[in-house]
């Protein structure tokens, strides 16, 4: 057994164990870190599968920005997990059905499936072992698909703004600092000068 | 000893993508869970695009690997925001609750 070989099935047990613990653990800031696990270690499968770039990219974005994304939404809510999770037990016989269903159905689609001749010569674009993983993924990006590449940042550019729309508030009750009204501010009219005579009031 | 093959990363994704669904169906209650485990389900796809990228010799997989990232990442920070947003208004998040366009 090749190093390799023991580096896949160590990542390959954390990534299910960390996603198996991600939907079963009681505390939802631990599904958080269950679920960060199984980020990591596919990252290691992906970078076992010669993918370095998507691996680092799954470490940026998932581990860096979504998860940590979930993290601060658990956190911040206040909400009773304890009662969220009490009727968890109720809905486990349909979910094991369910899986079990899947599973065979997904069995018996990879027991059936072979690849079909002479797939190598309709490839879209072949891998070339003297381009490294990083560069090729850039010539293709940058060149081929650059219209599809460009729309995939427009759809992050929407989410950002909805989800700033979605969350911003303007609350009533509050005191804001108010900058032009400061700059404006004449320091004739700010003050007045009283003169008080000695042993009276005003 | 078996050599690893692509078989062997199709496995681990398949498994990925049940525990996700069972946890869609384990946690009926939890809006966040619900998220994550659509998150479990995406990255097993990914591992699918990877796999076959890799073992058939075509950068394309990558390529869509990238854009199920991006519509992953889009659609964690838009359903987070939506989630604190009902949370705000109705204090709570269990998904039972979330009928008042029911009529």
């Amino acid at each position: 057994m090749s190093v390799a070989d023991i580096a896949f099935y160590a990542f390959a047990l954390t990534t299910v164990a960390g996603g198996l613990f991600t939907v079963l653990s009681r505390n939802p800031v631990h599904s958080v870190l269950w679920l960060i696990l199984a980020f990591l270690s596919s990252a290691g499968l992906f970078v076992l599968l010669g993918a370095e770039f998507i691996a680092m990219l799954l470490m940026i974005v998932y581990v860096g920005a979504v998860a940590v994304l979930f993290l601060f939404v658990v956190m911040m809510l206040d909400i009773d997990f304890a009662a969220l999770k009490a009727e968890m037990a109720r809905y486990m016989p349909l979910a094991l059905l369910i899986g079990v269903i899947i599973l065979i159905q997904l069995a018996m689609a990879y027991g059936a499936w072979h690849t079909s001749d002479g797939f190598q010569t309709r490839l879209a674009a072949p891998i070339d072992g003297s381009v490294e993983n990083t560069a090729a993924l850039g010539l293709l990006i940058y060149d081929k698909y650059l219209i599809l590449f460009q729309l995939a940042g427009l759809i992050l550019l929407v989410a950002m703004i909805g989800a700033i729309v979605l969350t911003l508030r303007h609350r009533q009750n509050i005191k804001r600092q108010d900058i032009l009204a400061q700059m404006f501010r004449d320091p004739a009219k700010a003050m007045e000068l009283k003169d008080v005579k000695p042993g009276q009031g005003l | 000893m078996i050599e690893i093959g692509i078989e062997h990363f199709l496995v681990v994704a398949a498994a990925l993508f049940v525990i996700g669904i069972f946890g869609l169906f384990l946690n009926r209650k939890n809006i966040i869970i619900l998220l994550m485990s659509i998150e479990l389900i995406l990255l097993s796809v990914n591992i699918n695009f990877v796999a076959f990228s890799r073992f058939n010799g075509d950068m394309v997989g990558q390529v869509f690997t990238l854009f199920v990232l991006t519509v992953a990442a889009a659609e964690a920070a838009i359903g987070l925001a939506i989630l604190v947003c009902f949370f705000r208004n109705r204090g709570t998040i269990d998904v039972e609750d979330v009928n008042v366009m029911k009529g």
